[in-house]
């Protein structure tokens, strides 16, 4: 049998990293409930790590988690209370584990530095128990010493190895075994039947039933058992403990006797098979325990011998890259999509009937049947999408733990509260936005809120409050960052971007637009640098990200009552509500999600400026007028301004008018890159298919407006005084 | 609209190359016309043939780009091969044809579609057959001849198509 | 050739436990809880059930418990995964009416010998 283990490994340090995550959390809560589910749900997931990492051959980790689960073992079991500081502890534990996971995803070898000095501090915890732990770490090692021949423990590997050099030595032996049953033992399904096939192939059997115990037809029960066997196993090399492992699912319901009546076996063997023999009440504990007394100095020696193996990426194997992410898909969603695959096929084969003998009166039902076709598509479209869609959560787990250590390094009280954690983003745009939210969420710790003392004199609760809110609004998602901290002072932030050359000293700015300098690259207000954060160190690049994804910022801030940072974002990254315009023969989309209005140009509100610059007066604003034709070099039906349609389309607050022939419906397109086959198209951010089956382009308004804003570099004249 | 019809004509039998056996040693390129010349492509890398549709305009490419079309789903532009070699009349007649090349392997994968007058023959050629390409060139750059081919009393010149396929990247800029 | 239920909370043992048994011939159908695996052995019948002990909604104990209850398993072998550690846990398994027990980590090998053991 050869399966390669290493198919499961992905799978498996993924579970064991969201295992991580649910510990963490559940670590992060288990000082204020007293619910027993908490330490059950952590032991489960050190468990589960401890069980795969052992299966899969990762000795290290199983050597690891198997201290901590004894710690948690006796946790839940009430021995033992979790401290501040066995809590303190297996989170460190968790951050390592993480730690040993990533580097084995990345086929390295761990660095086994820090879980050594976690080990050690578990074991001077466990203390009065460290018998059970060297032990354990004895087991772990047999684990690891194999694991070079593949992943696997097996306590009775000793009496494989024994067997087979038994046979080599062609060695008989004779056993005689009475087994008596328990009348019960056919309630567990063991079936003393299959006992002896199992005997059987130890060696040649002969077996003889004693049937004085079964009771008269009347009597008998048809689930017990009365009948007893002598058992004879003869030219056999099985020692004891083999015939015993035999039985070991029945032993505590059975008597047992175990007889070596013959013995021709090399010296070697002697010192274990010849011992006189008494009714092997052994239980299997102690047989265990036996075989797992290793001598603890094997421990480091193993271990040495173990590293090189685990890292095993074998250069002469296509090994695959670890970026390739999988999903985890609820069955409840792939259920929906076959129940909608299902309707679909119906519909069609309804629809392909009606075509095949079509006549006008028939027409009634083609539309009901076109119509039902539409909705079929659309609902599974929607259902497609849902298996991106992943809940908020994700990105959220991390946060109670790294808001707690935030707080503590720099000696702040700090509350986190979140909310709509079950809002559901896409994969992609949830691994894209989970740094940018780790910065703010920083930021306003240590930024926001202020230290308990101050306040305290501002008449605050001592205990400052940070909170985390996502929910849909419209097509999109907006994430909250929000802290009831100190506000952001406009003066200083004004001052600052003065000093830095940022901005003139006599410009007027709106709140919202000093807000935004917070994002210009190199803008820092923090009196010194902490390595927290620094704010303005990296909000550029927040900033950034976020509008890679699509998404926007704004902030809302008051003194003294807090900050709020709203990140909106695109449900995901695949699908977007386009608007569909002509500019001449070309059909091009417009994200919806920009457009401000479109309008009939009225002549006398296009004024020329700068030269060659055309601005259309919406209300108090003077928009900046792009001519799609001229901007792409296609031709167009309508190149006069007046008259004209324009779409006003909004970017980083910033609006432009955008020329073109006609408005087309408005549908959901599908977003296919350009990159993959050609190259990127300044002004363009992807393609899409119509329902016709032609390609339409999708502008890229940021990009247009950038470049627009590049050429005629006016920027700063576009309001009006 | 004349040309309409024709399209539908020849993407109707649409050449597919998926089935042909390979009996011979040597490479096989198919091979085609622009204008009065013939031109081969390594056979391997040619998917398939298409009757020629107007593609979608890409906002200021080069002219040799005519565009981008939908090739089951997967965005492919379309080269016209006439123009960047500067050979031939560019016209779009009822036997003008897109051939699609694609490369895959484990750094790229790229398809696009070139514009050629007619799809010829499928030619098979010995490496010793195949000559240098003379350092005194035509309009055809020369980074993307590999050699010429002698058939009868034509010449053949084989493509480059790793050049072909990523000639947006290096050579054309606008 | 068995049908075989196997019910694990890990995704990765899941797969490895059924892609061992499947590539010995059998057919496999899994389930991530105690619940969900009651769930699927009522709605089906099958030869032999390879559970884990430590699950969320209902552990492997109860899960036993549960199945010897019903009359199509008062007898069909239940095994158990358990590790070394858990060493009381089997006597409780086997109180509950488990049949026997797999020690993690196993390999492959060890596993369908085991499975063997209890078909036929």
């Amino acid at each position: 049998m050869s399966i390669d283990m290493e198919q499961f490994h992905e799978v498996f340090f993924e579970e064991s990293l969201e295992g991580l995550d649910v510990m963490e959390q559940a670590l992060l809560i288990i000082g204020q409930s007293n619910d027993p589910e908490v330490i059950n749900t952590i032991f489960r997931a050190a468990h589960s790590i401890k069980g795969g990492s052992g299966t899969f051959g990762f000795g290290d980790v199983a050597n690891f988690t198997h201290v901590l689960e004894t710690l948690l073992d006796e946790a839940r079991d009430g021995k033992r209370e979790l401290n501040e500081e066995c809590i303190e502890l297996l989170l460190r534990s968790c951050d390592c584990l993480r730690g040993m996971f990533t580097a084995l995803q990345a086929k390295e070898t761990p660095n086994l530095y820090q879980s050594i000095e976690l080990i050690a501090a578990f074991e001077r915890i466990l203390g009065a128990t460290d018998k059970t732990v060297n032990t354990v770490q004895a087991d772990a090692v047999t684990q690891t010493s194999q694991a070079g021949s593949g992943p696997m423990l097996s306590q009775n590997s000793k009496n494989d190895a024994n067997t087979s050099s038994g046979t080599d030595n062609k060695v008989t032996k004779h056993w005689q075994i009475k087994f008596v049953p328990e009348p019960q033992i056919l309630l567990a399904g063991n079936e003393p039947l299959r006992l002896f096939r199992e005997l059987a192939a130890l060696g040649d059997l002969a077996t003889s039933a004693d049937i004085s115990e079964v009771p008269n037809f009347a009597d008998l029960t048809v689930d017990e058992c009365f009948i007893r066997w002598d058992l004879e196993l003869s030219n056999s090399s099985a020692s004891k403990e083999d015939i015993l492992e035999v039985f070991d699912w029945v032993i505590d319901e059975c008597t047992l006797d175990i007889q070596l009546v013959g013995d021709n076996t090399s010296t070697q063997d002697n010192a274990m098979t010849s011992e006189p023999f008494e009714v092997p009440s052994v239980d299997i504990e102690n047989m265990l325990t036996t075989n797992t007394e290793e001598p603890e100095q094997q421990f480091a020696g193993a271990d040495k011998k173990a590293a090189p193996e685990i890292r095993a990426p074998r250069s002469d194997k296509n090994t695959h890259p670890s970026s390739s992410s999988s999903i985890r898909v609820g069955i409840d969603k792939v259920d929906s999509l076959i129940n909608l695959v299902g309707e679909l096929v119906i519909t069609q084969s309804m629809l392909s009937e009606l075509g095949n003998n079509f006549d006008m009166t028939k027409l009634e039902r083609l539309f009901h049947g076109l119509e039902q076709l539409l909705q079929n598509t659309k609902e599974l479209q929607e259902s497609v999408m849902r298996i991106r869609m992943l809940p908020i959560s994700f990105a959220f787990n991390r946060f109670p733990r790294m808001v707690r250590d935030v707080a503590i390094q720099i000696d702040k009280k700090v509350e986190l509260v979140i909310l709509g954690e079950n809002t559901e983003l896409d994969k992609t745009v949830m691994e894209k936005i989970t740094d940018p939210l780790v910065h703010l969420v920083r930021n306003a710790i240590d930024h926001g809120i202020e230290t308990p003392e101050e306040r305290i004199r501002k008449g605050k609760p001592e205990q400052g409050c940070i909170r985390l809110d996502a929910h849909h609004q419209g097509g999109n998602v907006v994430i909250e960052v929000s802290d009831d901290g100190k506000g952001l002072n406009t003066l200083i932030i004004r001052n600052k971007a003065i000093e830095k050359g940022l901005i003139d000293s006599n410009e007027q700015l709106s709140d919202n637009e000093i807000y935004d300098l917070l994002f210009q690259p190199g803008f820092s207000t923090a009196a010194q640098v902490s390595d927290i954060s620094g704010r303005g160190v990296g909000m550029d690049v927040v900033k950034r990200n976020i509008k890679s994804l699509g998404g926007r910022i704004v902030v809302q801030s008051k003194v003294d009552v807090g900050t709020t940072i709203k990140v909106h974002l695109p449900l995901t990254l695949a699908i977007l509500d386009g608007q569909l315009v002509r500019v001449g023969q070309q059909v091009f989309i417009i994200p919806l999600i920009t457009i401000v209005e479109s309008l009939q140009v009225k002549p006398e509100l296009v004024n020329r400026v700068s030269g060659d610059m055309v601005m259309y007066r919406l209300r108090e604003d003077n928009v900046p007028i792009i001519y799609l034709y001229k901007e792409f070099d296609i031709s167009a039906d309508n190149t006069d301004i007046d008259n004209a349609l324009l779409v006003v389309v909004e970017s980083d607050g910033q609006k432009i008018g955008l020329l073109v022939d006609d408005l087309l419906a408005q549908q959901q397109v599908v977003i296919k890159s350009l990159e993959s086959n050609y190259k990127r198209i300044e002004g363009i951010s992807g393609a899409t298919i119509l329902g016709d089956g032609s390609v339409s382009m999708i502008l890229d308004i940021p990009g247009l407006i950038t470049a627009s804003c590049r050429r005629s570099n006016v920027k700063r004249q576009f309001k009006v005084a | 609209m004349k040309i309409e019809v024709a399209d539908q004509a020849i993407s109707e039998q649409v050449l597919r190359l998926e089935g042909i056996d390979f009996i011979t040693g040597g490479d096989q390129y198919l091979t085609f016309t622009l204008g009065v010349e013939h031109y081969g492509l390594d056979i391997l890398a040619v998917n398939e043939i298409r009757g020629w549709v107007a593609p979608t305009l890409i906002p200021n490419a080069p002219v040799h780009v005519k565009g981008v079309t939908n090739l089951r789903g997967n965005i492919v532009p379309v080269i016209d091969l006439r123009i960047l070699f500067k050979v031939g009349e560019v016209e779009y007649s009822p036997f003008t044809v897109t051939i699609i090349v694609a490369i895959k392997d484990a750094t790229v994968s790229r398809t696009m579609g070139f514009v050629v007058d007619a799809v010829s023959d499928v030619l098979n050629a010995e490496k010793s057959e195949i000559k240098n390409t003379p350092a005194f060139g035509g309009s055809v750059p020369l980074e993307y001849v590999t050699g010429l081919v002698n058939v009868g009393n034509n010449v053949v010149t084989l493509l480059n198509i790793k050049k072909l396929l990523n000639l947006d990247e290096d050579d054309v800029e606008h | 050739m068995a049908q075989i239920l196997i019910v694990d909370d890990s995704a990765s043992m899941r797969n490895m436990v059924a892609t061992t048994l499947k590539s010995a011939g059998h057919q496999v159908t899994d389930a991530p809880d105690g619940q969900a695996g009651l769930n699927k052995a009522k709605s089906s019948k099958f030869d032999v059930i390879v559970t884990d002990l430590n699950m969320p909604i209902m552990n492997g104990i109860d899960l036993v418990r549960n199945l010897r209850a019903l009359a199509n398993y008062k007898y069909t072998p239940i095994l158990l995964l358990t590790t070394e550690s858990s060493m009381d846990k089997k006597s409780e398994g086997k109180a509950a009416g488990a049949t026997g027990w797999l020690v993690k980590p196993f390999n492959p090998d060890k596993l369908l010998a085991t499975v063997a053991r209890v078909i036929g």
